[in-house]
């Protein structure tokens, strides 16, 4: 599904990631791990589109297309959601008025009419208690005045709504008082099928006890150091990142 | 010198003049003159003008209608302006006169209307009369009727000695707009005043409004402006609102005229103790616009809340100037000014807070946020506040700036195009403004005027979206 084949990319004229290579096929859990400042969410950004990040080597296919060459709108239509480690607030846009302009644009990409009244409304409340969202919050504007954990689980909820194929969750779990960090890691969970897959990018280990990934990379300075099981994040949790960096 | 052709005009016709107008309006026409000559228009070297040329405005061939002559409108041109699912009672200004409503018009005319607009028809035939009292009508016909009334007011809030657009206003205006609410009487359905600019030749129009609240009366009035003919015309507008004690006063304007009209507004409000006014003016389409505001609160416990919000493109031109005067303790103002520059427009706020030494406990908040969406618009803004007691809560914010990027960005994550991520991004940035007017379904309007304004669906008034 998404194939990453010698990723570099610079930010503000600094090079952060150095090389990556990454395939993530159908019903894939991946975990990407590493200290601070090592590349994970520029990986995150480039994936998603961020015009602040520049690729200057290497090529990514997500479906067989090459996803550098589409812009973020057509990357989102074509199934790729990311969870933002920063939700952005947008003062006087409803979530209702967002979520619906999201859904219909990825409708008509897909040569599909636009959802129902009745329809949107039906999913809006599903997805909301999947979520155990209040009420209150889906009729504000988006994320304004939302919580830590608030905007978290409202990127879950997005997440729901949008059906992604590849999701990439961008340190979703900080932030996260434990309930809701089982919350959204069962809405996660939840979604996950035989035909979607999701990376997962965390600085912790605590996270994967509730979404277990099938592989699991290290990155370190803009470098996928280490890949293995589900076993590494065990060991990585017990170590510390020192002796990988130090092999 | 731009102004020696009006005074001349002026004093050669001034026998016309007063002969259509009503006599009280004739009284001030001296002093009026003398302020006049002595400040002619305002230009750019006076400090409150600096980026807009009054002067410049009537540097022009333009007609006056000093004799009256009535503009041809037909009722139905008229009724294009009516904002739906909004109950109003509906009046109508041509250029400066007051447009007498069809239900108390000829009889043929009804019929005539009930043909052409069954709808409309059939709902004038159910409007229920105002409350007992009030007044909503022209100028002269206040001034006959409640000629006390008219002589405390008109002309005693408007500083038509020290600004020279007002007193050229005074010069000239031969009618006008009136709403007098008596004590105690509150009008539930909005008042609507559509003015409709007409002619066909380049005019010179002098409007005046004037709006009374006696003790405890409330009155809510939405006032659309709009150009129907394709030709220049320069517009002064003088309001006056009195506020009187615990009465609640609502003026909502909306500006749809035509690239070629320029709009010289000045608004002066007056307010007892514990009043409240809302005053807001959005400019959805326009030419030039100057819009003073000028609120002095004199007595305790009055509240002000004053909104505004301008929408330009190609070389349209917007100044808003507030200027709040805390007289005595324990007011409340508050202002919310908001503009989006697209393409070569230009911008500019100025608000001015005065807080006198014996107003302590003033609460005055002043935010005045500017979108600019080119590199060739242009924003000036600039707070000024001189505060001389030291008991008072006063902020001011103000930004000039880009869209938000990491909102833009966010939306297209979803899915959501750049352009179409822009456009709710605009509409969104005017959402506060909107939200401080109290006619909900005027707010709901609204939206989509500013939505359909952004995607570019009208460009000039002439079929009047705010009124289909």
């Amino acid at each position: 599904m998404l194939k990453i084949k010698n990723l570099h990319a610079i930010v503000e004229g600094k090079e952060i990631l150095k090389g990556i290579n990454l395939e993530v096929a159908p019903g894939e859990i991946h975990a990407i791990m590493g200290p601070n400042g090592s590349g994970k969410s520029t990986l995150a950004s480039v994936l998603a589109g961020n015009p602040k990040y520049e690729v200057t080597r290497g090529n990514i296919t997500f479906k067989g297309k090459d996803l550098l060459e589409m812009a973020p709108e057509e990357r989102a239509c074509g199934g790729l959601f990311l969870s933002f480690q920063y939700p952005v607030e947008i003062p006087g846009v409803s979530m209702v008025n967002f979520m619906r302009a999201s859904i219909n644009a990825q409708r008509k990409y897909r040569g599909e009419t636009p959802i129902s009244a009745s329809e949107f409304l039906k999913m809006m409340r599903d997805k909301r208690e999947l979520l155990g969202m209040d009420s209150q919050l889906v009729s504000r504007s988006v994320n304004e005045g939302f919580s830590g954990g608030e905007k978290k689980k409202n990127e879950i909820f997005q997440m729901a709504m949008l059906n992604p194929l590849l999701s990439i969750l961008d340190e979703t779990d900080s932030g996260l008082d434990i309930d809701a960090l089982r919350v959204v890691a069962e809405g996660v969970n939840r979604l996950q099928t035989k035909e979607n897959a999701t990376i997962v990018i965390t600085h912790y280990q605590r996270l994967l006890e509730y979404i277990k990934p099938h592989r699991v990379h290290v990155l370190y300075d803009g470098k996928i150091v280490k890949s293995g099981d589900p076993e590494l994040a065990l060991e990585l949790e017990r170590r510390g990142y020192d002796w990988i960096v130090n092999l | 010198m731009v102004e020696k052709q009006y005074i001349e005009l002026f004093e050669q016709y001034r026998e016309e003049v007063d002969k259509h107008s009503a006599e009280g309006m004739n009284r001030l026409r001296d002093a009026a003159l003398e302020t006049f000559k002595r400040t002619g228009f305002p230009t750019t070297k006076h400090e409150e003008y600096r980026h807009s040329n009054i002067a410049h405005a009537f540097d022009a061939d333009l007609g006056l209608n000093l004799r009256n002559i009535p503009v041809k409108v037909s009722p139905y041109d008229a009724f294009k302006c009516n904002v739906p699912n909004l109950n109003t009672h509906l009046c109508f200004l041509v250029n400066d006169r007051f447009y007498g409503k069809v239900r108390q018009g000829e009889l043929h005319k009804r019929e005539q209307l009930s043909k052409i607009k069954p709808d409309y028809y059939d709902k004038l035939k159910q409007e229920e009369p105002l409350p007992e009292g009030v007044f909503a009508g022209s100028l002269r016909a206040f001034s006959e009727k409640y000629p006390e009334q008219f002589e405390a007011h008109y002309g005693k809030i408007a500083d038509y000695t020290g600004n020279g657009t007002v007193a050229y206003n005074t010069l000239f205006a031969q009618d006008g707009f009136v709403v007098y609410v008596p004590k105690n009487v509150t009008v539930e359905k909005p008042l609507q005043l559509v003015n409709i600019l007409r002619g066909g030749v380049d005019l010179n129009v002098n409007r005046r409004n004037l709006i009374i609240a006696e003790e405890n009366a409330r009155v809510k009035l939405l006032v659309c402006d709009h150009a129907v003919d394709d030709v220049h015309f320069v517009v002064t507008q003088v309001t006056e609102i009195a506020a009187e004690a615990s009465s609640q006063v609502d003026l909502y304007e909306l500006e749809e005229n035509s690239t070629k009209v320029t709009r010289l507004n000045n608004l002066f409000c007056e307010q007892q103790e514990r009043s409240v006014v809302h005053v807001t003016g959005i400019t959805l389409h326009n030419g030039f616009t100057r819009n003073n505001y000028r609120f002095k609160l004199l007595g305790e416990h009055a509240d002000v809340h004053a909104g505004g919000l301008a929408i330009c493109d190609k070389k349209q031109h917007v100044d808003n100037f507030v200027f709040v005067e805390h007289t005595v303790p324990r007011c409340t103002s508050n202002e919310l000014f908001k503009t989006v520059l697209q393409e070569e427009a230009t911008g500019v706020f100025r608000g001015r807070i005065l807080v006198e030494k014996d107003a302590q406990q003033t609460l005055a908040y002043q935010v005045n946020r500017n979108l600019v969406m080119s590199d060739k618009a242009r924003m000036f803004a600039q707070p000024q506040l001189e505060i001389y007691a030291d008991d008072v809560k006063c902020s001011h914010g103000l930004t000039t700036g880009h869209l938000d990027e990491e909102a833009r960005f966010y939306m297209q994550a979803r899915g959501i195009s750049a352009e179409e991520a822009q456009l709710m991004l605009m509409v969104a940035f005017t959402r506060d403004v909107v939200d401080m007017i109290r006619i909900p379904a005027l707010q709901e309007r609204l939206v989509h005027l500013i939505d359909k304004r952004f995607r570019g669906e009208f460009t000039r008034c002439g079929n009047c979206e705010i009124c289909m």
